[in-house]
């Protein structure tokens, strides 16, 4: 191990991982002897920028952890805003806020799936040679994608780092025409979404099943996206202000995106913490009987069933949540009316804030401590990714230990490639130029 | 031969480079018009071919990335940054005022695992950059559009407008003149489209100063509306905080509230 750099570790603060990832696997007699993921985002330190800001600033920090979901934080910021300030901001906000999620849902999910999953399971190197052999399906994915990114300018003005949301409930209501306008390309992108479903339960999917351990939101009557107790394949349910008595950050030396473990009994000295599973999986897992039943029969009639424990079936698991986005955003807005007031009056007041949505990657969970006039005193962010890292290296030892370590370095290398993306970490593009070590003793 | 362009990432949040991937037909489109030759989270790989344009997202925090920068430069012909945090520094360049060592200590359990520099700066900082796309997020509009002059070998238009004349173009009203709203706009570049003002929210500054900027008499405006100094500091560090401009304004409102200056009754 020794030439290979252990010096690298430069890491994200706030686990903030789309940067360079790189695997160091040690086989020693035909049997992995040692594996690590390394992730070196230099650290860029949001939890510390919060710091003295007031509550109005932090939506607009926090976006900036992830061009990708920054919906995402802003959900779970804003509802710790919120709880810490006791601020209800009613049922318009509430269905619009999950308009907005779907957003985000089907914009992360779609480019997952197209520009950087599909092409592992269809033998092409990148999106560009994709759409060479599969224009068709490739350009659907596409127009999906900017559907969602629609759904959020809708809502938030631009679809990266969106503008609208505020404590208390939006800045702006969309007019009656621009919600019309959209509803209608909404409604005829319902078949594109099913025929997404069937597409990808209908590629070659590698065989795998493994026992992981799934931690989600669960709501009592809707498929969950900002409000629910966490619950795990476990029979854990706590409510998400407990979380850090179950659930512990660890920071491992090869990666500063720090790892999250469970622990069942809760985070006492004597305890062992377990690896375990956020994201679309885990979501469908533990919430199947949430979906209505339009999304459910065309999983049905698909041939792949959840709950499910082959992990490579994310790919369908983030379809599905395309579809149930994309309809849910047309039950919604079918019923949009405009409101007397986009948002409700919020008064500062000191106190603690917990904020958990569900992230197009998974759980995503957020505290703030205020002062009185609203400023930050404290601020702590755990991301999905870095929840999943630890899960990542489980798999990895199970799915390459199956595979057959014997292989060439460069099959093992794609192999490997191939099961961490499957996570959607945010470094899918990091692992696009994963650096294999193989060290063989 | 198609001209062949770079896409890099250093430390960012990575919305920049969905410029590109949110650009949907475009996107396949472009890669008829060039080969693209290294773009780490769209897949193709060759961070030190030879490029005739190379677009760089992020800012310079580690001393591997400082040199890479450098490896970058020699192998391009022209060199864009896209955004934020490779243009003025992004909003971690927040650390350039703190103690970097102090804050990775309270975020890390181990801060001997991390490596990184105290500062996070520009990319023009360390070499030459030909063309700064400003914006926190670039819009794809702004992006394609460089890319497309460019490729015609015109130069490509510079937006340096205030967001002011946006809103007028847009006729949006203004949030701070009818409703008193703190609004960065009249110190601020255009090119967002007057997104937040559309929203009947203030400006925060995100796509950076605007040319010949009066930040003096907005922060008096400010004042004015109610606000503390420390929060009138806190527009100008922002998203682009280590802009030299926005850097000035707000050293000076800083100083101006230090003892011996005349403070202010906050709120």
């Amino acid at each position: 191990m020794a030439e290979q750099k252990e010096v690298r570790i430069h890491v994200p603060v706030l686990t903030r991982v789309e940067g360079e990832g790189a695997l160091d696997l040690r086989v020693r007699d035909g049997t992995l002897d040692g594996l690590a993921l390394r992730i070196f985002e230099p650290p860029r330190l949001f939890e510390k920028f919060l710091e003295g800001r007031e509550y109005r600033e932090v939506l607009d920090i926090v976006a900036r952890i992830c061009g990708i979901c920054p919906v995402a934080y802003q959900m779970s910021a804003v509802h710790a805003i919120e709880a810490a300030f006791d601020v209800q901001p009613g049922e318009w906000v509430r269905a619009l806020r999950r308009v907005l999620y779907c957003g985000e849902w089907i914009e992360s999910h779609a480019l997952h799936i197209h520009l950087l999953a599909a092409p592992d399971f269809l033998g092409a190197e990148n999106v560009i040679e994709l759409a060479a052999r599969y224009p068709d399906e490739v350009r659907r994915g596409l127009r999906l994608q900017d559907l969602g990114n629609r759904i959020i300018r809708l809502l938030g003005g631009r679809s990266v780092h969106p503008v609208g949301v505020c404590a208390g409930g939006f800045f702006r209501a969309p007019t009656p025409l621009e919600v019309t306008a959209l509803l209608a390309e909404l409604r005829a992108a319902l078949p594109d979404a099913e025929a997404l479903v069937a597409w990808t339960a209908s590629l070659e999917l590698p065989a795998s099943d493994q026992f992981f351990l799934s931690v989600v939101l669960q709501h009592p009557d809707e498929y969950p996206m900002n409000e629910g107790r966490l619950v795990s394949s476990d029979g854990l349910e706590i409510a998400i202000e407990d979380y850090g008595g179950h659930f512990q950050e660890l920071h491992v030396p090869h990666s500063t995106a720090l790892h999250s473990l469970h622990f069942p009994s809760g985070t006492g000295a004597e305890q062992i913490g377990q690896p375990y599973l956020v994201g679309p999986l885990a979501r469908l897992n533990l919430n199947w009987d949430r979906l209505p039943p339009a999304v459910q029969d065309v999983v049905t009639r698909s041939g792949v069933q959840f709950p499910n424990r082959n992990m490579f079936h994310s790919i369908v698991a983030r379809a599905v949540e395309i579809h149930y986005a994309l309809l849910e955003a047309v039950r919604i807005l079918e019923e949009y009316r405009l409101p007397e007031s986009p948002a409700v009056a919020v008064t500062p007041r000191a106190g603690v804030g917990y904020g958990c949505t569900e992230a197009p990657r998974g759980v995503l969970w957020h505290r703030y401590a205020f002062d009185d006039n609203g400023g930050v005193v404290e601020a702590t962010i755990v991301p999905p990714t870095s929840q999943n890292q630890a899960r990542i290296e489980q798999d990895l030892r199970l799915a390459l230990e199956a595979y057959g370590l014997g292989r060439p370095d460069e099959e093992l290398r794609r192999f490997s490639e191939t099961v961490i993306r499957n996570y959607d970490p945010c470094i899918s593009c990091a692992t696009h130029f994963l650096r294999l070590h193989v060290h063989r003793g | 031969m198609k001209p062949r362009i770079a896409v890099h990432k250093f430390a960012s949040c990575d919305g920049c480079q969905l410029a590109f991937l949110n650009a949907g037909e475009a996107l396949l489109q472009l890669s008829e018009l060039v080969e693209i030759t290294h773009f780490a989270e769209a897949g193709p790989l060759d961070p030190d071919g030879q490029v005739d344009l190379a677009f760089v997202e992020g800012s310079v925090t580690t001393s591997e990335d400082a040199e890479r920068i450098k490896r970058i430069r020699d192998n391009s012909r022209f060199l864009i940054t896209i955004g934020a945090c490779a243009t003025a520094g992004g909003l971690q360049a927040l650390r350039n005022t703190a103690d970097a060592g102090d804050w990775i200590a309270s975020v890390y359990a181990s801060p001997e695992y991390i490596k990184s520099l105290a500062t996070s700066t520009t990319i023009a900082h360390h070499v030459k950059v030909d063309l700064e796309l400003w914006g926190c997020p670039v819009s794809g509009r702004q992006v394609l559009a460089a890319l497309r002059a460019l490729l015609f070998g015109v130069p490509p238009v510079e937006e340096n407008d205030k967001v002011c004349m946006e809103c007028k173009r847009r006729q949006t009203v203004c949030v701070m003149v009818a409703r008193g709203v703190p609004c960065m706009g009249p110190v601020t570049r255009t090119g967002c489209g007057a997104i937040c003002p559309h929203f009947g929210r203030e400006c925060y500054a995100c796509f950076g100063p605007a040319e010949t900027i009066n930040d003096i008499s907005l922060g008096r405006w400010f004042e004015g509306l109610g606000l503390a100094p420390d929060a009138i500091v806190r527009r100008f560090r922002f998203i682009n905080n280590d802009a030299p401009e926005f850097r000035d304004a707000a050293e000076r409102i800083a100083q101006s509230q230090r003892p011996g200056s005349r403070g202010s009754a906050g709120h």
